[in-house]
């Protein structure tokens, strides 16, 4: 297992430095961003030719991406074009998107899997169909929709909660956008869960568990549940990087100012230094997220071994 | 900035499930008051995509800020647009070349330190140099010395400062400019030109943190990207003292959850209402809705370097093709009334007295299909039997407007595919294809005045090589009459001098005029007394709360 985590590990090196040379290469061919730094005015070419130089973004692309990824190595992410390190960025956005995404995480881990035993179990009756009609509904709706009218019902007509979230980003205030961003997922989850229960029901462990005489919600939690978890957690653990990476419309509409937001902003403006930076940080808990969910499998499931 | 799609009938259903919601006795319609403080202004802000100093400021929302913690020599009266002496007591030439500046005694910063000549002079040498990449460097341009501290061709510099610039006593400045410029005086009220305290220089990092001014306000915390707050500060002793206690300046990434939280008691005041509320913005807030003309203008713009768009016979294609722009409906169905259809290549927030001539277009910007079929055809028709709009995608709602245009070029010209519409995906692409002569057909192009004078509406874009003249238009007449306008020694010759320029415009049609851009805004019952400058920039000072 040891090994095995290792191996892993070393292989995210190379995935690690393709990727951020591909993001690289996609930022650096959106074309020159200085003349935007002026506005609907013609920049005064001395003054861009200096910033570019400054930039870096006159020497040729492969010079630009070593000189970056020195950076990156020496924990210096580059500078935003309003003069901020990235790095300072990332330590403001990082946490409030890392929150956003538990809330969402939890959201739909726990009513998800709970929604998916119910009717896993009930197959074939009302709530069954209820609860499959309620996901369709749930993953037709993109989250632009769901996002506006959620926020226009509890922010303006109930006023229940703030309809935008304060810059400090506490938990209380993330909690609806939170719903919002796991909505979706909170879909397949229950989806997912549904139908691994429905097929495990069946399973001659879950049978010999009956026979021996076995409560019911010991043999629906330790037995059956905890096989049918395998699909649904690797769904959650890729789902985390998704969820971090694709937080820009619920980040938006929320007004919340995390990862999405310095992406949005940073592809806006062509700001190389800030697009690369947090795809980088997202591409490793990607990949994080990923070797967790392959070493879960032999806490699920005994008889996974690892090699 | 390009907003999501909502759903407004979604919206609408839900205003009446308010209405039907009152009726019950737990919920209520607004919702809370989201943490306001005593006689604060909470607003709406974009965040400053660049560095927060004055000659580095090129963009409304950082422009927002320097406007209440700076006071520069000049301030635009926020009514009239009339510049008027701020720090400056006197302005004086004899010559309309050389200036001597006089200040007014006793006005400090807010970390106490007193507003010198030399606050000015060293601010302003600051901003020309090269070495410090200030974006508004070129405003220091017509003083003598600028080739100096900040070489053409963007080498090291010869000088450190301009030699134009000179301290007689702390009070006293003068000022040697290249070229006679008999409205120079009146250009001092932009930001660029705001004097800087000594911290400035010695602690750049720390100031930029928290940047200290001479303004009815003070920054007592900014959080970059999302929030500034800005208290009155009590040592000011200009006449536009802060009426309320301060302003948080909030950091919106789209202008609906702005709105949103307008209306729903979390905030007092946004100054870009978005595009989809309109149709709702007047039921919504009644008069609190503020739509007033800003010194912004559209045109359509013509690559004049490429021989198809060029010389005499092109002249009257171009003029067709203005007389084949819907103005009028397209400012209504698009914009919903808050563009104007142009007349003339200034704003009226010029007024009259400062050189806005409605109508100076004449027929060639009035809708006339017959004529402008005629006019193109005589012409020799479109180039190539048509023509494309070019415009960035990533901003703004250029798309509907853009196909709006060519709709009804279309239409005049009884072809589907006369005209269409071309997108390039960034601004800063955009900009660069602009710069690199690399437009095959008209593009679009928004010019957002620096301060109110019809100079700076012609000169910067239509004056040969001039710095944001993207279509490279040369005209031998409308320079003559430039320079000879800005001799003139007398206001009235100047603007005078100017709107002869502008008749040649009118001829040659290097550009289409289509409408003049409106400031609007919404803002809360919390608010009164709230007003936007020529600008589009709310008038903090002024604002009163409760």
């Amino acid at each position: 297992m040891g090994r095995y985590a290792l191996r892993r590990l070393l292989q995210m090196i190379p995935v690690f430095i393709g990727s951020t040379f591909l993001i690289f290469f996609m930022v650096y061919a959106l074309g020159d961003p200085v003349a935007a730094l002026f506005g609907d005015k013609a920049p005064d070419p001395a003054t861009a030719a200096r910033i570019r130089q400054d930039l870096y973004l006159d020497e040729p692309l492969w010079r630009q991406y070593v000189h970056y990824m020195g950076q990156v190595f020496s924990g210096h992410f580059g500078t935003a074009f309003n003069g901020q390190p990235v790095t300072e960025l990332m330590a403001s956005a990082f946490p409030v998107t890392l929150r956003l995404t538990v809330v969402a995480i939890v959201f739909e881990m726990a009513l998800g899997i709970t929604l998916g035993v119910l009717s896993g179990l009930r197959r074939g009756r009302g709530l069954d169909t209820s609860v499959l009609l309620l996901t369709l509904v749930v993953v037709a709706v993109p989250t632009f929709v769901s996002g506006t009218v959620l926020q226009y019902l509890f922010g303006v007509t109930w006023g229940w909660a703030r309809p935008s979230v304060s810059p400090e980003a506490p938990l209380t205030e993330l909690l609806l956008p939170g719903v919002v961003l796991g909505l979706v997922s909170l879909a397949y989850t229950t989806r997912l869960t549904r139908t691994s229960i429905v097929e495990n029901a069946r399973a001659d462990y879950v049978r010999t568990a009956v026979a021996k005489g076995l409560p019911r919600h010991r043999i629906v939690t330790r037995h059956l549940l905890r096989n049918s978890l395998i699909p649904v957690v690797t769904f959650i653990g890729t789902d985390i990087g998704a969820l971090m990476g694709g937080a820009i419309v619920t980040e938006r509409i929320f007004n919340i100012h995390g990862v999405g937001y310095q992406l949005y902003q940073g592809i806006l403006r062509q700001n190389s230094p800030t697009v690369v930076g947090f795809v980088t940080v997202l591409v490793i808990v990607f990949l994080l997220a990923n070797l967790l969910v392959d070493l879960l499998y032999a806490v699920l499931d005994p008889r996974i071994r690892y090699a | 900035m390009r907003g999501a799609p909502y759903s407004l009938r979604a919206r609408r259903a839900l205003s009446a499930l308010c209405v039907s919601a009152v009726a019950l006795p737990l919920t209520a319609c607004g919702g809370g008051d989201g943490g306001a403080e005593d006689g604060v202004v909470r607003s709406s802000w974009g965040d400053p995509p660049n560095p927060l100093e004055p000659a580095n400021i090129n963009d409304v929302q950082g422009g927002k800020v320097l406007d209440m913690i700076f006071r520069g020599l000049k301030r635009y009266d926020p009514r009239t647009g009339e510049a008027k002496n701020a720090l400056a007591d006197r302005i004086e030439s004899s010559d309309q070349r050389n200036y001597t500046i006089t200040l007014k005694k006793d006005r400090r910063f807010a970390n106490g330190e007193k507003v010198t000549a030399a606050s000015f002079v060293n601010a302003w040498n600051y901003g020309a140099r090269i070495d410090h990449k200030q974006r508004n460097a070129y405003f220091f341009e017509y003083i003598e010395g600028y080739d100096k501290v900040h070489p053409v061709s963007g080498g090291a510099p010869t000088a450190k400062t301009l030699s134009g610039l000179r301290v007689k006593d702390e009070r006293t400045f003068t000022v040697r400019l290249t070229q006679k410029f008999s409205t120079w005086p009146k250009t001092l009220g932009y930001n660029a030109y705001a004097p800087l305290p000594r911290a400035f220089f010695e602690d750049h990092a720390t100031w930029l943190r928290k940047p200290v001014g001479n303004g009815p306000y003070q920054v007592r915390s900014y959080t970059k990207g999302s929030v500034m707050k800005l208290r009155a500060w009590d040592g000011y002793r200009g006449p536009d003292k802060a009426r309320n206690k301060g302003v948080d300046l909030r950091v919106y990434t789209d202008n609906n959850t702005a709105y949103t939280d307008l209306q729903a008691g979390n905030l007092d005041l946004v100054d870009d209402v978005p595009a989809q509320q309109l149709k709702f913005v007047r039921s919504d807030l009644g008069d609190r809705y503020i739509n007033q003309p800003a010194g912004i203008i559209q045109t359509l713009t013509f690559p004049m370097y490429d021989r198809a768009w060029s010389g005499p016979a092109k002249a009257k294609v171009r003029r067709g093709i203005s007389m084949a722009i819907n103005r009028a409906q397209i400012t209504e169905r698009i914009f919903h009334g808050t563009r104007t259809p142009a007349t003339d290549w200034t704003s009226p927030v010029l007024r009259r007295q400062g050189g806005y001539q409605p109508g100076l277009c004449g027929d060639a910007c009035r809708y006339d299909p017959a004529r402008a079929r005629k006019l193109i055809k005589a012409g020799g028709g479109l180039p190539g039997g048509r023509m494309t709009i070019t415009y960035n995608a990533d901003s703004g709602s250029h798309k509907d407007w853009v196909d709006a245009v060519c709709n009804s070029v279309n239409t005049v010209l009884r072809s589907d595919r006369a005209c269409v519409g071309k997108p390039v995906g960034t601004f800063a692409d955009y900009r660069n294809k602009m710069a690199g002569k690399e437009m095959t057909g008209p593009f679009r192009a928004g010019w957002q005045m620096d301060y109110p004078l019809i100079q700076n509406f012609l000169q910067p874009l239509y004056y040969t090589g001039a710095s944001s003249n993207d279509g490279h238009f040369s005209d031998t007449g409308f320079d003559r009459m430039v320079n000879q306008a800005n001799a003139a020694s007398a206001d009235g010759r100047a603007i005078a001098g100017f709107r002869d320029a502008e008749k040649v415009l009118a001829e040659q049609m290097p550009a289409i005029p289509l409408w003049y851009q409106n400031g609007s805004a919404g803002y809360s019952q919390r608010l009164s007394e709230v007003a936007l400058n020529q600008f589009s920039v709310p008038v903090y000072a002024q604002i009163r709360v409760g």
